[in-house]
């Protein structure tokens, strides 16, 4: 196939339709840039507020990404590979966090992993370990939230696969794990690749889970965006400011990865 | 029938969903029927409410520790006057004045405090006065059974202690501030709610071991207990005004008028709030 395209001018209500649709995105990011004090900006951005939030934010939505990995990988790998009963039931708890206001997820782990939650209660009676109001509840909050992503599209992507190719790598002499090191994981890289990047971005975004579950306080559990909304209504420039950081980290992970990660080919 | 098998395995090429049982959901997808009777049933369901009878909306801004007590001075405003309907929008009084600075439609604020209110004022979003009508102060308050055995303010200084604050930027934060200012004490919270309303519900939920909240919170609710503070609390003074920025400050003014009445204070009263 060769690498030319042919260049083919697209209908008029597609052109017109996706420029409102870029407008609606672009038209808020306008509005935010125009609101920022460009000589103030500097000393807001490096006060211990910010810089605590920014860290925060940083380390658990990293955090969190790792896990949703470490978890949510053999998880699209058991919906898509492995037959068992009850199997897209257990699809949509798993992808339910998608459609779940963030507020009830997080409503939802303080009834469980809360002090006196079902789950929680035991925990603390037992390891003294008490996972709301500390910066691994805003990890669990994160986790819960953005773990789908990576679901949902590796399980996409294993579902695609050609068998053939494990199977001829079998056949060569690869033990079973060689052959997901060396043939499976390889060949969903994309996907899992843009799975990962979702799935940091939901995290780095989280609000409501977070609130609800780990509570919010400076230093420790007060990620960007929960700074940002209290930043709202004491301190305007700071919450643009902090917006517009935010704004920057996003769109410089997006933009520079999407080419890395995002294509198939 | 073309296109329900086209869509079937583009999914199948998307990989989404269970192979064997999207084309089940397609076959009953597309049936014109049930998508006249879908539209006919949100249409009627959109013209019903949007105004029942011709009532007017009267929309009122009142702050969170405001909530049981306007719920009920809204049934007996409305008994009172039955083509209005009163529409009442909660939240921290932070919250609520940045809405109306922002230019939120609003007929009425109700403030917690005078400082939010003089906000607003300033914002020229007030041709009348702003009249106060209820003061609160805080309280220590605890889940039942006190689980985590707070005796007094000198707890909130305790590490071990899961304690919850409402934010400053709010009057409730504001108060305990002060309090914590006077009492010459370093409180070490757990969290810091946006409102006093969030931080109740994480109190009688008991995942919290204590915090400062209203008085008129701990009276009208039955999960949390009360811990006597050696000292009097500040109290903060509720500032009422009708808006000129929302669609219908006549009947504002009337809501303000009701608040003031003797009906209106005596409902506050009974929910624990003082006198301004």
């Amino acid at each position: 196939m060769s690498g030319r395209k042919i260049r083919q001018r697209p209908p008029l209500v597609i052109v017109v339709l996706g420029s409102i649709g870029v407008l609606l995105f672009l038209i808020p990011l306008i509005g935010l840039i125009s609101r920022t004090r460009w000589s103030g900006l500097g000393s807001l951005l490096g006060s211990d507020f910010v810089f605590d939030a920014l860290r925060l934010s940083l380390v658990t939505s990293l955090a969190a990404t790792f896990l949703s990995a470490v978890f949510g990988i053999p998880v699209a790998w058991l919906l898509a590979r492995v037959e068992f009963r009850g199997r897209a039931i257990v699809r949509g708890i798993v992808l339910l966090p998608l459609v779940l206001p963030p507020v009830v997820g997080g409503a939802a782990l303080l009834f469980a992993l809360g002090r006196s939650g079902i789950i929680g209660a035991s925990l603390d009676e037992t390891f003294g370990l008490v996972l709301p109001f500390s910066i691994w509840g805003v990890v669990i909050a994160s986790t819960f939230v953005a773990m789908p992503f990576v679901v949902i599209t590796v399980e996409g992507a294993l579902a695609n696969l050609d068998p053939r190719f494990e199977g001829a790598a079998a056949t060569l002499g690869g033990s079973r794990s060689t052959v997901l090191r060396r043939v499976t994981l390889p060949m969903i890289r994309p996907a899992l690749g843009a799975g990962l990047l979702l799935t940091w971005a939901r995290a780095f975004g989280e609000f409501g889970a977070t609130i609800t579950f780990a509570g919010s306080l400076a230093g420790r559990t007060q990620t960007m965006p929960l700074a940002i909304f209290v930043a709202l209504e004491s301190d305007r420039d700071a919450a643009v400011a902090m917006s517009l950081l935010m704004v920057a980290i996003s769109l410089g992970v997006l933009v520079v990865l999407r080419d890395r990660w995002w294509r198939t080919n | 029938m073309a296109c329900a098998v086209s869509e079937a395995s583009s999914l199948l090429a998307a990989g989404v969903g269970d192979r064997e049982n999207h084309l089940v959901f397609h076959e009953n997808h597309a049936n014109p029927r049930r998508l006249i009777a879908l539209t006919f049933a949100v249409v009627i369901t959109a013209c019903g409410s949007v105004g029942g009878g011709g009532s007017e909306e009267v929309v009122v801004s009142a702050a969170a520790s405001l909530a049981g007590a306007f719920g009920e001075i809204e049934s007996a405003f409305e008994e009172l006057y039955p083509e209005l309907d009163i529409v009442l929008n909660v939240g921290g009084s932070a919250t609520l004045r940045e809405q109306i600075l922002g230019g939120a439609p609003s007929d009425v604020f109700a403030s917690a405090n005078m400082a939010n209110m003089d906000l607003v004022i300033g914002g020229g979003f007030v041709t009348g006065q702003a009249r106060p009508f209820a003061s609160n102060s805080l309280v220590i308050a605890v889940p039942n059974g006190n689980p985590g055995q707070i005796t007094g303010l000198g707890d909130f200084e305790n590490e071990d202690l899961l304690i919850g604050l409402c934010s400053p930027e709010v009057p409730c934060g504001e108060l305990a501030t002060l309090l914590f200012a006077v009492s010459a004490l370093t409180p070490l919270p757990d969290t810091v709610e946006p409102n006093v309303r969030s931080l109740l519900v994480k109190i009688e939920a008991a995942e919290l071991d204590g915090g400062l909240v209203y008085v008129t919170d701990v009276s009208t609710s039955t999960a949390v207990e009360h811990v006597e503070m050696d000292m009097e609390s500040p109290c903060t003074t509720y500032e009422i005004a009708a808006l000129n920025s929302g669609r219908n400050e006549a009947a504002g003014a009337l809501f303000v008028e009701f608040v003031l009445s003797e009906a209106g204070q005596g409902i506050l009263a009974a929910y624990g709030f003082g006198s301004p």
